[in-house]
C-alpha cells in the first residue's frame, strides 16, 4: 500500500477515535466541564498533562533545533523538564488541596480581591492566546504537510475536530481524548528513533546507544572539520549567563503555565496530584531524553551523507528528492565544483537544511515501511490537537469561569454555567483558528512571551500564597503587575524595536527570569509594609498546606 | 482546639523535604548542566563528556526520580500523621477532617 493511504487511514482512524471519546464523555455540569469532574487517575492525568505539554513544535520542530544548536539545545530539553519538579514541590498539592476550577480563582481568593482576580485573568487569557495562535498554524501546517491541503483547509479540519470534542466534553472530553494522544504521539516518535539507532549504531536504545556509543565522537570529528564548533561544546551560541537565564526562564515559565497548572485540577486528591505530577514528568521525559540522541544520529547522518556528495548521488537518494520538493531542503552549488559542501559560512554554504526535516525525514532515512511514516503523520496531528484543546479550555475557564460567574453574575445556574462555558470554547476557537489562517508575522517570536509571561507574572505569586503567609493584595498585584510589565516592555522592546539588550546582554527568552526575581521581590516588600491578610485567609493558607486526610486537630473533649 | 504544633511539625517536616530535593535539582539543572559544564566535559562518561551527558540525559532523569522520591516522602509523611499512634501523640486521636 502505498504511504498515502497509509496516511489516510491513520490520520483518519485516530481522528474518529478523538471524536467518539468526545461524544462519550460529554458532560452537563460544571465541575465536569470545567475540571473533568476531578476523578482522573494520577497515571490518567499524567498522560493527558505529557499531551497537553508536548506541542507540535516539541513533536517536530524541537529535535532539528537541538541538532543545529548541539550541546546550546539543553535550554529546551531542562527547561521544558525541570519546571514539573518546581510544580510538584511547589504548586500543584496545594492547589489540588484548595480545588477550585482555575488559577485566578485562587488567586482572586487567596488575595481576597477581584482586581487580583481580573489581573490574573487578562494575564492567563494573553499567555494562552499568544501559545495557541501558533498552535493553531502548527495543526493547518501539520494537516497541510502530510493530507496534501492548504493550510487554511488544515486550520479548518482541526478547529472542527477540536471545536467537538471540547465544546461537547469541556475539560472530561479533553482529558480522555488527550491520553489516547499521548499513546498515539510517543508511538509516533519512539517507533522511528529506534529504527534511526539501530542503522546507525546497532543499539536499539536510543539513549543507550547515544551514551555508550561512540557517535559523538565522530560527530565532533566532522564537526570540526566542516569548521562547525564541537557538537558537545558548550556555549557555542550563546553566552554563558544567557543559557542560565533562558533555561531559568522556560523552567519557572512551565510551572506557571496556567493550561499546564489546570491539569492537576483534575485529580482526586492532593495524594494523587503529586504522584501525577511525577507520572507526567516521566512520560514527557520518554520523548524528552529521545529527542537529543535522535539530533545527534540525524546530524551525524545529513552531515555524513550529503557533504561533498555530487548532486548526482544526492538526487538518486529518495528521501531527497521527497523533502527537496517540499523546500525544506535546498542544495545550491555556488561554486560550481558539482559536489555539495555544507559549511558554517552563509556565502559558501550549498545545502540549507529546515530543522522540521529531522523529525519528518527519519522514517525514511532508516527505510522504515510507509505505515511508519503515516503513524508519524497521526503522531503530529495528535500533539497538535492536543495542545491546542488544553489551551482553548483555559482561555474559556477565565472568561466564563472567573469574568462571568464569580464577578458578573454569581447566582448563575449550573446549565448556564456550562452553556457559557461552551460559547467561550468556540468563540476562542474562532479567535486563534483566526490567527492560524493569518498568522501575525511574530507568531515564532512571541513564544517567548508566553513563557516570560507566565514566569514574572503567575509563578510567584501562587508560590508565596502558599508558602508565604503574610504575602497580602497590595503585594500580589504590585509583584504581577510589575513582573508583567518590565517582562513585556523587554521583550517587545528586543523583539520588534531593536532595543540593545541592555540588561547584562541577556535576551528576551531569557528575561522572564528577571521578571521573576523583581515579581518575588516587589511582592515580598510591599506585602511587608502595608496591612497583613484577613485572618480567614490566613486560615485558608493553614488549611492548603495538609491534606484532607491529615489530623491537625486535637479531639474536642468538650463535644 | 486546634493543634498548632502538629501542624507545623507537619509543614516543618515537608519544608525541610522541599529544600534537600531543590538542592538537587538546582545542582543537576543549573550548576552541573550550565555553570561547570565545561569542567565536566573533561571528564568522558562512557560515549559522551559528563557535562553534556548530564545537560541532555541526566538532568531529565533527575528531575524524573525527585519528583516521584517527594511523592513517596510525603505519602509516607502523610501515613505517619495519620495514624492515630503518632510518635508524639499521647492518645488516640479522632479523626476530623480540617476545614470543611
Amino acid at each position: 500500500m502505498p504511504t498515502e493511504v497509509w496516511t489516510g487511514l491513520f490520520v483518519g482512524a485516530s481522528i474518529l477515535m478523538y471524536l467518539y471519546i468526545g461524544w462519550s464523555s460529554r458532560v452537563s455540569d460544571s465541575k465536569g466541564f470545567f475540571v473533568a469532574g476531578q476523578g482522573i487517575s494520577a497515571i490518567a492525568n499524567g498522560a493527558a498533562t505529557a499531551a497537553d505539554w508536548m506541542s507540535a513544535a516539541s513533536f517536530l520542530s524541537m529535535a532539528g533545533l537541538i541538532s543545529f544548536l548541539g550541546y546550546d539545545g539543553s535550554i529546551y530539553l531542562i527547561g521544558w523538564t525541570g519546571g514539573y519538579v518546581l510544580l510538584a514541590l511547589f504548586l500543584v498539592p496545594y492547589l489540588r488541596k484548595f480545588g477550585k476550577y482555575t488559577v485566578p480563582d485562587f488567586i482572586g481568593e487567596r488575595y481576597y480581591s477581584n482586581w487580583a482576580r481580573l489581573v490574573a485573568v487578562v494575564a492567563a487569557i494573553f499567555i494562552s492566546l499568544t501559545y495557541i495562535a501558533g498552535q493553531m498554524r502548527g495543526v493547518g501546517i501539520v494537516f497541510s504537510r502530510f493530507l496534501q491541503v492548504d493550510v487554511n483547509t488544515g486550520v479548518i479540519i482541526g478547529m472542527i475536530i477540536v471545536g467537538f470534542f471540547a465544546v461537547l466534553g469541556g475539560m472530561k472530553g479533553i482529558t480522555w481524548t488527550q491520553v489516547v494522544q499521548y499513546y498515539v504521539l510517543i508511538m509516533a516518535y519512539l517507533i522511528p528513533a529506534i529504527a534511526m539507532a539501530m542503522l546507525l549504531t546497532g543499539n536499539p536504545i536510543p539513549q543507550f546507544a547515544m551514551t555508550f556509543g561512540d557517535i559523538s565522537t565522530k560527530l565532533n570529528q566532522i564537526q570540526v572539520d566542516l569548521g562547525f564548533a564541537e557538537y558537545t561544546q558548550a556555549f557555542a551560541n550563546k553566552s554563558m549567563l544567557d543559557v542560565l537565564a533562558i533555561t531559568t526562564a522556560l523552567m519557572v515559565g512551565t510551572a506557571g503555565l496556567p493550561h499546564v497548572i489546570v491539569r492537576f485540577y483534575t485529580v482526586k486528591d492532593v495524594r494523587s496530584a503529586r504522584f501525577s505530577a511525577g507520572w507526567a514528568l516521566l512520560f514527557i521525559a520518554l520523548l524528552y531524553t529521545t529527542a537529543p540522541a535522535l539530533s545527534m544520529f540525524a546530524r551525524y547522518n545529513l552531515v555524513n551523507t550529503l557533504h561533498n556528495a555530487t548532486i548526482e548521488e544526492v538526487q538518486q537518494l529518495n528521501w531527497v528528492q521527497k523533502w527537496e520538493k517540499t523546500g525544506l531542503l535546498a542544495f545550491e552549488d555556488k561554486n560550481q565544483d558539482n559536489r555539495l559542501q555544507l559549511t558554517p559560512d552563509e556565502t559558501s554554504n550549498e545545502i540549507s537544511i529546515d530543522s522540521d526535516i529531522i523529525v519528518l525525514s527519519t522514517p525514511e532515512i532508516a527505510n522504515l515501511d510507509p505505515w511508519v511514516v503515516a503513524l508519524v503523520a497521526a503522531g503530529g496531528i495528535a500533539a497538535a490537537l492536543s495542545t491546542a484543546s488544553g489551551l482553548l479550555l483555559v482561555i474559556s475557564s477565565s472568561i466564563a469561569h472567573d469574568v462571568y460567574y464569580r464577578i458578573i453574575d454569581p447566582g448563575a445556574s449550573e446549565r448556564k454555567r456550562v452553556f457559557v462555558g461552551r460559547v467561550m470554547i468556540a468563540f476562542a476557537l474562532a479567535i486563534s483558528s483566526y490567527f492560524g489562517m493569518n498568522p501575525p508575522g511574530f507568531v515564532g517570536q512571541v513564544v517567548a512571551f508566553a513563557f516570560g509571561l507566565a514566569a514574572a507574572s503567575f509563578f510567584p505569586i501562587i508560590m508565596l500564597g502558599i508558602f508565604d503567609q503574610r504575602t497580602n493584595r497590595e503585594g500580589a498585584i504590585s509583584g504581577m503587575l510589575v513582573g508583567l510589565v518590565f517582562t513585556s516592555f523587554y521583550i517587545i522592546g528586543v523583539k520588534f524595536f531593536d532595543m540593545p539588550t541592555w540588561c547584562f546582554d541577556i535576551s528576551a527568552e531569557g528575561i522572564g527570569t528577571l521578571g521573576m526575581i523583581l515579581n518575588f521581590v516587589v511582592t515580598l516588600v510591599v506585602s511587608r509594609v502595608t496591612p497583613p491578610p484577613p485572618p480567614e485567609i490566613q486560615e485558608l493558607v493553614e488549611d492548603l498546606r495538609v491534606p484532607e486526610d491529615i489530623v491537625t486537630e486535637e479531639p474536642n473533649l468538650a463535644a | 482546639m486546634r493543634d498548632f504544633s502538629r501542624r507545623q511539625s507537619y509543614w516543618n517536616t515537608n519544608i525541610t523535604t522541599i529544600q534537600l530535593l531543590l538542592t538537587v535539582w538546582a545542582t543537576v539543572s543549573l550548576v552541573c548542566s550550565i555553570l561547570i559544564v565545561d569542567l565536566l566535559n573533561q571528564i568522558q562518561f562512557f560515549g559522551l563528556p559528563l557535562g553534556f551527558w548530564i545537560a541532555q540525559q541526566g538532568s531529565i532523569l533527575t528531575f524524573v526520580g525527585l519528583t516521584f522520591l517527594y511523592a513517596s516522602e510525603m505519602d509516607t509523611l502523610d501515613q505517619r500523621y495519620r495514624s492515630r499512634q503518632g510518635e508524639s501523640e499521647p492518645k488516640a486521636v479522632s479523626k476530623q477532617e480540617i476545614g470543611e
